[in-house]
């Protein structure tokens, strides 16, 4: 186990910039979460830290050591690929087994260490069949069991829940974390799932365009948006913005409340006129989708929907079709530059 | 009504289908025929006619075919020409084999990699393959030759050869086609420059189709050249060397090209070859039926090597 230090790292393809001066300090057995959209350089970012890309300038640190020249393999790093990566021609003994043989540990260590891995992720009676055997669940904990097994000093994770449908992947992502509670690795999660990434992440960092929008707890950086980019990035519905008088206000939809019997605006509250246009019941929740008169809702250039979220309960209450009475706890009211989308009168965002 | 009209609607439905079937078995068989036309057409034919050959007393000579039943056969194995070829056959095979996977690996990892001028050595690799074999052949036959050679020049001229105490013998030339040895050592040498582009595709296109993922992780899980060559490339390869190792065995046993060009045999049938043996005894010796019966020593060892592959590869291909 070790911390991981990334200082200044630039790794250009060409003339692509897909990490752009990135620093990181990532403490010993801390689980990061890199969060971005496809492109914007956190697999790139995660490889060049595996060994895998070379850097193109800055400094990889894991432990006390400098990194950079290293190949992956003098670098003790566990990597699970998107794809899990299975040796298909190997049992899933020997896939596990693999790490250990690779620096010749001895037989009884290997059957060891590879019962410890496969009981840890409760697939110890799959050991003797082959990666075309299992399922896309069974495989992924092969994956992690094969990454795991030999103690790594850095666990890199790319998107290893993405093969897995909805429901499965629900379950492997509070396993994660289980895991890691109970190991304690240093971890590096790449997701483009942000609900993934509240969920896991004691920190996450946000990635657009190589470079790191923000970083910190995934309730801060929901909360405090550090620019517009990462407030309609983060939370699902995203938080709403609008052009109001010469500034971008933020707001999210569970904090949009109608005014009336269930919802009382206090004195410093914000009173917004709400076209419903629409209506979705999602059970436990109400979604509102609509406009404000008056406001623009297009300030970063991507026109979107005002939307609210309110409890299901006052379905019968709202009507769609027509304007209703809508507020703001000033609380809740986040303020952006509208030139330079930077958040205005916050605390500034570790 | 309305209960007529599906019945009526059915009939000719029904008769679309059985001629539909009927146009699809034409149609199987049509486009079958060409390739059975021509396994027993240049396959078949051939081949009752060498069994019946063999065992007849045929030349060329005559009209007369006497029946000799396996006398030929007997004679054969008698004969030291004969069992030396079959030995000869073996050994070609068998180095030229070798010699072309170790490299035809050696030469697609390094086309799997980046480097400036890969264009050239890829363009270098491939040209013995555009070449008509008996063009190059005749090249060949110009780089051996026991007094022109480029080879024995180079040798000279860095001092190996034709001096006074040089470790390749006082001699200006070795005499590559006039020794026994290096006779054989040139058939392989020029067998493996004729297969060696085939086998180096093939292994190409097997070392592209293993993910880019499974090689990483193997660097991730800190595995060095030679288990990462041993433990996933070469077992993952596998499918694809034996369809390599076919070809070249197939290629290498049945040839008699490069041996009919550049020794015809020689020196003192010391390069015969099972192939080349029954085409000099059969054709031009004019003893058809002999030719015939050492020509029909080959298909054992062809069908055997070759059903073991098939089996292999489909094995491999399954696990």
């Amino acid at each position: 186990m070790a911390k991981l230090t990334v200082r200044d790292l630039h790794t250009h393809f060409g003339s692509v910039r897909a990490v752009d001066g990135v620093s990181i300090d990532v403490r010993d057995g801390e689980f990061l979460v890199l969060l971005g959209a496809s492109g914007s350089g956190k697999t790139t970012l995660m490889r060049t830290i595996a060994g895998l890309e070379k850097a193109t300038s800055g400094e990889v640190v894991i432990g006390d050591r400098v990194v950079n020249g290293l190949p992956p393999n003098d670098r003790n790093i566990a990597m699970v690929f998107q794809s899990y990566a299975l040796y298909p021609h190997k049992s899933v003994y020997r896939n596990i087994a693999f790490p250990l043989e690779a620096v010749r540990t001895d037989r009884a260590k290997i059957r060891e260490r590879v019962e410890w891995a496969a009981n840890l992720f409760g697939i110890g009676h799959l050991l003797d069949r082959k990666p075309r055997m299992l399922s896309g669940g069974e495989r992924q904990r092969v994956a992690l069991a094969r990454a795991l097994v030999r103690e790594p000093n850095l666990f890199l994770l790319d998107e290893p829940l993405s093969n897995l449908d909805a429901k499965l992947r629900h379950q492997a992502r509070h396993e994660l974390k289980k895991l890691h509670g109970r190991i304690g690795i240093t971890t590096i999660y790449v997701t483009h799932d942000q609900v993934e990434a509240m969920g896991l992440g004691e920190r996450v960092a946000v990635m657009n365009f190589g470079r790191i929008e923000q970083i910190g707890k995934p309730s801060d950086i929901y909360r405090e948006p550090a620019n517009t980019f990462v407030a309609r990035f983060m939370g699902s519905p995203a938080m709403n913005l609008l052009l109001k008088d010469g500034e971008v206000i933020g707001f999210h939809p569970e904090n949009f409340l109608p005014v009336g019997e269930s919802f009382q605006p206090g004195p410093d509250a914000m009173r917004l006129r709400f076209l419903v246009s629409g209506l979705e019941d999602l059970g436990a929740d109400l979604l509102l989708y609509g406009q404000v008169p008056g406001a623009d809702t297009s300030p970063m250039g991507e026109a979107t929907e005002v939307i609210a979220k309110l409890p299901a309960r006052l379905a019968g209450e709202l009507e769609v079709g027509r304007e209703h009475e809508f507020f703001v706890r000033e609380r809740f009211v986040k303020r952006f530059d509208a030139a330079t989308g930077k958040r205005v009168g916050a605390p500034a965002a570790a | 009504m309305s209960a007529h009209v599906p019945v009526a609607a059915r009939r000719p439905a029904a008769r679309d289908e059985r001629a539909y079937a009927r146009r699809e078995s034409l149609l199987a068989i049509g486009m079958l025929a060409p390739a059975v036309l021509f396994i027993v057409l240049l396959v078949g034919v051939p081949f009752g006619l060498a069994i019946y050959y063999s065992l007849h007393d045929v030349t060329t000579g005559g009209t007369e075919v006497r029946w000799v039943g396996l006398r030929h056969f007997g004679e054969l194995l008698r004969d030291r020409v004969f069992l030396r070829s079959l030995g000869n056959t073996v050994l070609f095979t068998v180095s030229t084999l070798v010699t072309v996977l170790v490299l035809g690996t050696v030469l697609a990892e390094l086309l799997m990699r980046d480097f400036r001028g890969k264009w050239v050595v890829r363009f270098l690799i491939l040209l013995p393959w555009t070449a008509p074999v008996a063009l190059g052949l005749i090249g060949w036959l110009w780089m051996l030759d026991s007094v022109f050679s480029p080879i024995d020049w180079l040798l000279r001229e860095v001092g190996l050869l034709g001096s006074r105490g040089a470790p390749l013998g006082a001699l200006p030339n070795l005499y590559w086609l006039g020794d026994p040895v290096l006779a054989k050592v040139s058939i392989v040498l020029v067998n493996v420059w004729r297969i060696l582009p085939l086998a180096t595709v093939i292994v190409l296109a097997g070392l592209n189709s293993i993910p880019r993922d499974v090689i990483e992780q193997t660097r991730v899980d800190r595995a060095g050249y030679f288990r990462r060559l041993f433990d996933i490339t070469l077992p993952m390869l596998s499918p694809i060397l034996l369809v390599a190792i076919l070809f070249t065995f197939v290629f290498t046993f049945s040839d008699m090209i490069a041996i009919f060009i550049l020794t015809r045999g020689g020196p003192a049938n010391m390069t015969q070859t099972l192939a080349s043996h029954a085409f000099f005894t059969g054709i031009l010796g004019g003893n058809l039926g002999r030719g015939a019966a050492i020509a029909l020593f080959l298909l054992p060892v062809l069908a055997g090597v070759s059903a073991v592959l098939l089996r292999l590869i489909r094995r491999s291909e399954v696990t």
